[in-house]
């Protein structure tokens, strides 16, 4: 397994806030402009204030609610079965050197395999049951959990399992208070990228697949030609995804508060 | 973790033992594949001989000019599209702090959108071609792109930055020279992220509305209960993905062997 590499989340320039602002505005007003203009096709590119007002309407009814929980709980529940499989496998595999090695070529091989491919299997084998979405997700999330945190075993600094060793803690002990912490930072960054997959591969299944959900009422809106709708769910679930950084984020900077990446300071 | 060859002889065979170490568990799973679905009448779950009977029909005739190469093309200007893209407006997102301060929300939630839902979209903008399927993976994978090519710009060393000023290299020569290959490690992880991306749209944006591409194809196999067949576009699909990747790593290590060389010099490692 290559090195997993780490994709830096964000640009932090929060004296800023008010450019950003201005940015968003400035968007929308060329937006608005462009398709009252005509400029694009006013029929397929819908003004600013045509896509909020159907975003407004479409937030007072419960069809967007309950298809914003079905996406949620799609990719949280594959998300969490991939944690099941990936974490400990992944500690196995990257505490064991023969099985590092025995697996190494297989996993190269599965991972770059793109899980959409299984989609016709899903189809096949569960329908639009909530199991097929889950299937697609399990398959893409797990990778990243697994190659980061055997990753992170293996790059564990072979000095402090020694020391610890010299002070004769057990091999559980070892793994407990040295193989776990100097792990947490690289299973902080497979949970980051997971989570992301996890949401992509859900909304996938809903659009392809038709299992109930955010990507299917798109498909339902842009089929009925309803655009302006079309475009408001689409900033829902650019929203949802937002959220979901904000999010692990979040949950990132909370498991690695003792960590140095983490302190004051160490973040420009 | 690919540890240059300490001497030529031994490392050869070193790695020859590795390859086969590493080989093993692979051979084993496709021969008890092979051999527990030989006799298999499962429906879902055909023969591997049967399989790959199909993948040869298959991918070995006119559907390879028909269905794969118009696949490869769309997500290969996809994606080249998307490099360049990215990078260029990564170095102007980069090297200007009103610029990025300006975008910084609207890219943070542009990336945000799961591209798969970027197809409606396309299909109302450009209808069901070509246009739409190459928009579609653009506009879905150029953003780890131009997040690490920002990222990278913004980690330019300082005194690399003022040497560069001193020696008054500018314009062109100094993006070529000094921000790109400083920038280009966190760029290659972007464009590995994005390549991936731009196989995944691909797949996705042939599923919709028909046509010809190897998403087509595996859904249509599935629609008309074709099931060697649908296994063997499956199969097609992940060999794919794994050549693309292992292209990739090629390009990859020749691009950053100075990187990779140097930091494994300065853990120790010869």
């Amino acid at each position: 397994m290559s090195r997993p590499k780490v994709l830096r989340t964000g640009w932090r320039v929060r004296s800023h806030a008010p450019l950003g602002l201005l940015g968003v505005l400035l968007a929308l007003a060329a937006m608005e402009g462009v398709s009252r203009a005509d400029i694009l096709p006013h029929r397929w590119f819908p003004s600013a204030t045509q896509t909020i007002r159907a975003l407004v309407t479409e937030a007072g009814t419960a069809e967007l609610w309950n298809a914003i929980a079905d996406t949620v709980e799609g990719a949280a529940l594959g998300l969490g079965i991939a944690a099941l499989i990936g974490i400990p496998l992944g500690i196995l595999i990257g505490l064991s050197d023969p099985l590092y090695r025995l697996t190494r070529a297989l996993v190269e091989f599965l991972r770059p395999v793109p899980s959409v491919a299984l989609i016709p299997l899903a189809v096949l084998l569960y329908g639009t049951e909530l199991r097929s979405k889950l299937l697609l997700v399990v398959y893409a999330a797990t990778w990243p959990l697994l190659v980061n945190v055997v990753y992170g075993v293996r790059d564990t600094d072979p000095v402090a399992i020694d020391t610890a060793r010299a002070y004769r803690l057990g091999r559980l002990a070892r793994i407990r208070h040295v193989t776990v912490p100097s792990t947490l930072p690289y299973l902080m960054t497979g949970v980051r990228l997971s989570a992301s997959v996890s949401l992509i591969l859900a909304v996938t299944a809903e659009l392809v697949i038709g299992a109930p959900g955010l990507g299917q009422i798109i498909v339902q809106a842009q089929a009925a030609n309803a655009v302006p709708l079309t475009y408001a769910l689409i900033v829902v679930s650019g929203l949802l995804g937002l959220a979901l950084n904000v999010l692990t984020r979040g949950v990132e900077r909370y498991a690695l508060r003792w960590h140095t990446s983490q302190r004051a300071g160490s973040r420009p | 973790m690919t540890a240059p060859s300490r001497s030529r002889g031994r490392g050869w065979s070193r790695r020859l033992v590795a390859l086969g170490v590493e080989a093993v568990l692979p051979v084993v799973l496709v021969v008890v594949w092979y051999l527990t679905s030989a006799g298999s009448t499962n429906f879902y779950f055909p023969p591997l001989s049967r399989i790959l009977r199909a993948f040869a029909d298959s991918w070995f005739g006119s559907r390879f000019t028909a269905d794969v190469l118009p696949s490869l093309g769309r997500a290969g200007a996809g994606f080249g599209l998307a490099v360049v893209c990215g990078v260029a407006v990564g170095l102007l997102l980069g090297s200007s702090r009103v610029a990025r301060s300006l975008f910084e929300p609207l890219v943070e939630f542009a990336r945000a959108v799961p591209p798969p839902v970027l197809v409606p979209v396309a299909v109302l903008a450009f209808g069901l071609g070509n246009s739409m399927r190459i928009s579609v993976i653009v506009a879905g994978s150029v953003w780890p792109v131009l997040l690490n090519t920002v990222e990278g710009v913004r980690g330019l060393d300082e005194v690399l930055r003022d040497t560069a000023s001193a020696y008054r290299i500018t314009g062109w020569r100094r993006i070529w020279r000094v921000i790109l290959p400083a920038a280009s490690p966190p760029i290659m992880a972007g464009v590995r992220t994005c390549l991936a991306l731009s196989l995944i749209l691909m797949v996705i944006s042939e599923m919709v509305g028909g046509g010809n591409g190897i998403g087509f194809f595996v859904q249509q196999s599935q629609r008309s209960f074709a099931l060697p067949e649908m296994w063997a576009g499956i199969l097609l699909l992940g060999l794919v993905g794994y050549l693309a990747h292992l292209v990739f790593s090629a390009v990859e290590r020749r691009l950053l062997s100075w990187h990779s060389g140097s930091r494994q010099s300065s853990r120790g490692e010869s």
